[in-house]
């Protein structure tokens, strides 16, 4: 994947984990949101309101805009840190079709 | 300002009455509190709801049932008015229930009451398999529900905004950051407010929840309302896991699940606390076990507004003649009611309901 | 339950400050944090970093590595990655519930320190929702925590941290694309009157001063007086627009870092029911306190930037000054030490503060945030427009709170902290009020989110089945 973001450091221990069923690499212990910037992901979720999508905006767990479900449970990505065998859902969002 | 009725609290139950009276064509002023009053018409649980009520006082009951029937029509009047969807669902309601024995109890008060109101309470007991092939997310804590179906749910802050939009549209006023110091009647009544603002109305209706514990007596009424405390706490938007509302779960309309069944008497306290909101989770976990990965977004206490006997009161005061007083603590359930017979009953008109059950007179 | 002298909550300058010191005078403290280490956001992974990531960030940062050993040397404990969602006040004392990965706790403690620090003024411009829209504090924190830079951005807004981010990006080797500033050459000149009294804070004020000199030696564009900024793009930030001298432009990038400011992060205060005042220069609320950092509510200290904005410099002679307090009430030391003590951070304190007029002058908040346009959104979480909140200022709306009950505003996870200024400026506006009778929301708890399982934890055994 192509990411706006350059990881400095990329020499790190790397770990599996699930994105929306897909197996992916991402440095042990890092900060799950900027690991899975750095690694391309550029839409987090779409919003219960619109289904717009959203990505990381304040990075200190304020604005809760870089929500993701971990196991089943919804999680502020900026407050997770990445560890092997993480299953990561983005949330759909509201579904335009059911208006 | 001058009007023919200055409504006291900008409340649910002040904007129904209101609105019921400009429809009938009356000039009508609002007069609203502070953005910090406490104000049940912001923290209620949305139920257009009719089990459980007037459990041994049976006119109650019909009072409710009645508001529940004109609630459909009023919201299709109102919702168009006020180009507002205002997401009523009436298609039935559950009282969850963890044990055989209350659920047992509960059945034999609704039989008794359905029979007091000639058979008109339409109620069914599910239970486990029928329970779960209506609402599949209950757990198997839950002994069985009674599915009573004239209950249902409404946006409740939608209304409150409806109601207020539509009372402005029609040439109403609300004044908002206002409190009532002072009323006198030396022609008609005359209302000072702390700001120095005074109103002047015909007649005066006396909506304001709580605050009518300190008007009431000055417009000669006893007003013996009291503040209970019912914590509610509402989780994050999810996706539909509940087809209908119970007394103490719903899904609004938003996605939320709202959860509340908490009644403390500890005066004008609206705080909440971790022994009763975790009270009230494990209880909503047991029911549906699913919650209990559930996000929890937002708290809050409110403050029903209690009559001794927990009925509303209607009553028009004897000293200050024009002045009504109108207090209830289900002012969801009755908006419909408030909106479309209390106004007759407020002008005195033939087709006034007969309210006399709910005087004061009662509590003498 | 057992009950400790004192709790910290934020591991920031300020708070490593106290807990420290009020450890050192022989005081119980325990310290929750939401970080996985010490340092807040300021010194965010200050002691995990590396020395790469010390080159790009730069002396102050590391500085902060001294505050973090001390308060790991010190007898407090420090709790973790600790999210605090409920403070309740006890007949004595206060009772503090968190999570942590591992479940609920709770701590009870018979004063309380809140410095919970600053967060990004909301910045209500068209597409600030849009993915690869942050604050710029964000860009500066996926440095210090992650080793991560936008590749192909821009900053905008207005504030010195702007530039010391573009040297950072720079030192990375990742340059901003430009740097759009709202504030104009007027306000600079406006500002210059208060630079004498700014003079007392002159350590800082030079440090500003060496890093506009080091930002000139990068050549990065730099574009000031911008109007209309605007993030575009379907789905993503594509590039910002904006208007100067009359002229629309736009600039195509990946990642637009906005800023204007940061304010206090008043969420535990306003919970707590603590009394907060209108402070103008900052166009926020803050908590009122004494010299000490006490509160209107006896034994609830509040410091740091959660205070009123200062700065990292000026945290740490407020925790000073806020553990000899305490220390003082606790019985560990007299009146007259607390006084001599209490001389040097007072003044450093002082300097500090005494730049503040001066930036807020020079960097304003821009026009279009204070009074967003009515098809701009102010609440990101519940999606609401300005327009729709000035719809219900004109039924009567008067205060946040009926707003919110009316449309939702402030509803969604984020509690309100990213929109409750902007509604508070729009309906200050809307009915030519002053912003301290418009007020805020009320914070509830949970302070953060919390799942009903874990809630359900804490049901009292007396009440369970």
């Amino acid at each position: 994947m192509n990411s706006a973001f350059r990881d400095l450091t990329p020499a790190q221990q790397l770990v599996p984990v699930t994105l929306d069923g897909d197996e992916l690499m991402l440095p042990d212990g890092a900060n799950l949101a900027a690991a899975l910037l750095a690694y391309g992901v550029g839409v987090f979720r779409g919003t219960p309101v619109s289904g717009a999508p959203r990505a990381p905006y304040c990075m200190m767990g304020a604005c809760f805009d870089c929500l993701i479900e971990l196991h089943g449970v919804t999680r502020q990505a900026c407050m997770t840190q990445v560890q092997a065998g993480l299953v990561i859902t983005k949330p759909k969002g509201r579904d335009h079709a059911d208006g | 300002m001058q009007a023919d009725y200055a409504i006291i609290g900008g409340g649910v139950v002040g904007l129904a009455a209101g609105w019921g009276l400009i429809r009938r064509g009356q000039k009508v002023i609002v007069i609203d509190g502070e953005d910090g009053s406490f104000r049940a018409s912001r923290g209620n649980f949305g139920l257009v709801w009719v089990q459980s009520k007037g459990l041994g006082a049976p006119h109650y009951a019909r009072w409710s049932q009645r508001s529940a029937r004109l609630w459909h029509d009023f919201a299709a009047e109102l919702g168009a008015a006020s180009n507002t969807d205002l997401c009523l669902e009436q298609r039935g309601g559950y009282d969850f229930h963890l044990d055989e024995a209350s659920l047992a109890a509960k059945v034999r008060q609704y039989e008794m009451l359905r029979e007091e109101l000639g058979g008109n309470y339409p109620f069914e007991v599910l239970r486990s398999n029928a329970l779960r092939r209506e609402e599949p997310e209950i757990g198997p804590k839950v002994a069985g529900a009674i599915l009573h179906h004239q209950d249902g749910h409404v946006n409740p802050l939608r209304l409150l905004r409806a109601l207020a939009a539509d009372i402005v549209a029609r040439g109403g006023h609300i004044l908002s950051g206002e409190h009532v110091e002072d009323v006198s009647q030396p022609d008609g009544f005359r209302l000072t407010c702390r700001s120095g603002r005074v109103v002047e109305a015909g007649k005066i209706v006396l909506s304001a929840g709580l605050g009518a514990m300190t008007l009431g007596p000055k417009l000669g009424f006893k007003a013996p309302v009291r503040p209970q405390r019912g914590q509610v706490l509402i989780t994050e938007k999810l996706p539909k896991m509940m087809n209908r509302p119970s007394g103490i779960i719903r899904q609004v309309d938003e996605g939320g699940i709202q959860i509340g069944d908490s009644k403390e008497e500890v005066g004008l306290d609206d705080r909440t606390t971790i022994d009763t909101t975790a009270t009230i989770a494990a209880r909503a976990v047991a029911v549906m076990p699913g919650l209990a990965r559930a996000q929890l977004v937002r708290s809050w206490g409110a403050l029903r507004v209690m009559s001794p006997d927990g009925l509303p009161i209607y009553q028009k005061s004897r000293t200050m003649p024009g002045a009504a007083l109108v207090t209830c603590h289900s002012g969801i359930t009755l908006a419909a009611a408030h909106a479309r017979l209390l106004p007759a009953w407020l002008e005195g008109a033939d087709d006034a309901p007969d309210l006399e059950k709910f005087s004061e007179q009662r509590f003498s | 339950m057992q009950m400790v002298d004192l709790a910290v909550i934020g591991a920031g300058p300020a708070g490593m400050t106290a807990a420290t010191m009020a450890a050192g005078a022989g005081l119980s403290v325990v310290v929750l944090d939401e970080q996985p280490a010490p340092g807040g956001q300021i010194y965010r992974a200050v002691a995990s970093g590396g020395t790469a990531r010390a080159d790009i960030l730069g002396k102050d940062y590391v500085e902060g590595a001294v505050l973090v050993q001390g308060l790991l040397a010190s007898t407090a404990r420090h709790e973790r990655g600790a999210v605090v969602w409920d403070i309740a006040p006890l007949d004595e004392g206060f009772e503090i519930t968190f999570s942590q990965e591992s479940g609920p706790s709770r701590v009870a403690a018979r004063r309380l320190v809140l410095a919970t620090g600053a967060l990004e003024r909301p910045i209500p411009v068209p597409g600030w929702t849009l993915p690869g829209v942050m604050t710029a504090g964000a860009g500066q924190i996926l440095l210090k925590a992650s080793g991560v830079v936008a590749g192909s951005a821009v900053l905008a807004g207005s504030g010195p941290l702007l530039y010391l981010l573009a040297i950072q990006m720079s030192r990375a080797g990742a340059p901003p694309l430009a740097i759009v500033e709202t504030q104009s050459w007027r306000d600079q000149l406006r500002a210059t009157p208060r630079v004498l009294g700014a003079l007392r804070g002159w350590r800082t004020l030079f440090k500003g001063f060496g890093l506009l000199a080091e930002l000139r030696g990068h050549a990065i564009r730099r574009i000031t007086g911008a109007r209309n900024l605007a993030i575009i793009g379907t789905g993503r930030a594509e590039g910002l627009q904006f208007t100067t001298k009359g002229r629309t432009q736009q600039i195509s990038c990946d990642t637009v870092l906005l800023h204007q400011g940061v304010v206090p992060n008043t969420q535990a205060s306003r919970a707590l029911g603590l009394e907060h005042d209108w402070h103008h220069g900052q166009r926020a609320f803050v908590p009122r306190t004494d010299i000490w950092g006490e509160s209107t509510h006896r034994g609830i200290f509040v410091i740091g930037d959660g205070a009123g904005i200062a700065g990292a410099k000026a945290a740490v002679p407020a925790g000073e000054l806020a553990a000899l307090q305490i220390a003082h009430q606790a019985g560990a030391l007299d009146k007259a030490t607390r006084d001599k003590k209490a001389g040097a951070p007072r003044k450093r304190l002082e300097a500090e503060r005494s730049l503040r007029p001066f930036l807020e002058a020079a960097y304003p908040v821009a026009a279009q945030v204070l009074a967003p346009a009515d098809t701009t959104m102010v609440c990101r979480c519940e999606e609401v427009t300005a327009g729709e909140v000035r719809k219900w200022a004109a039924l009567g709306c008067k205060g946040p709170n009926q707003t919110k009950a009316f449309g939702r505003v402030g509803m969604g996870p984020c509690q309100g902290r990213y929109c409750g200024l902007t509604v508070t400026e729009i309906l200050a506006r809307s009915h030519d009020m002053p912003h301290s009778a418009v007020g805020s929301y009320r914070i509830r708890m949970p302070l953060k989110p919390v799942t009903l399982g874990e809630l359900a934890l804490l049901e009292p055994t007396d009440a369970a089945e």
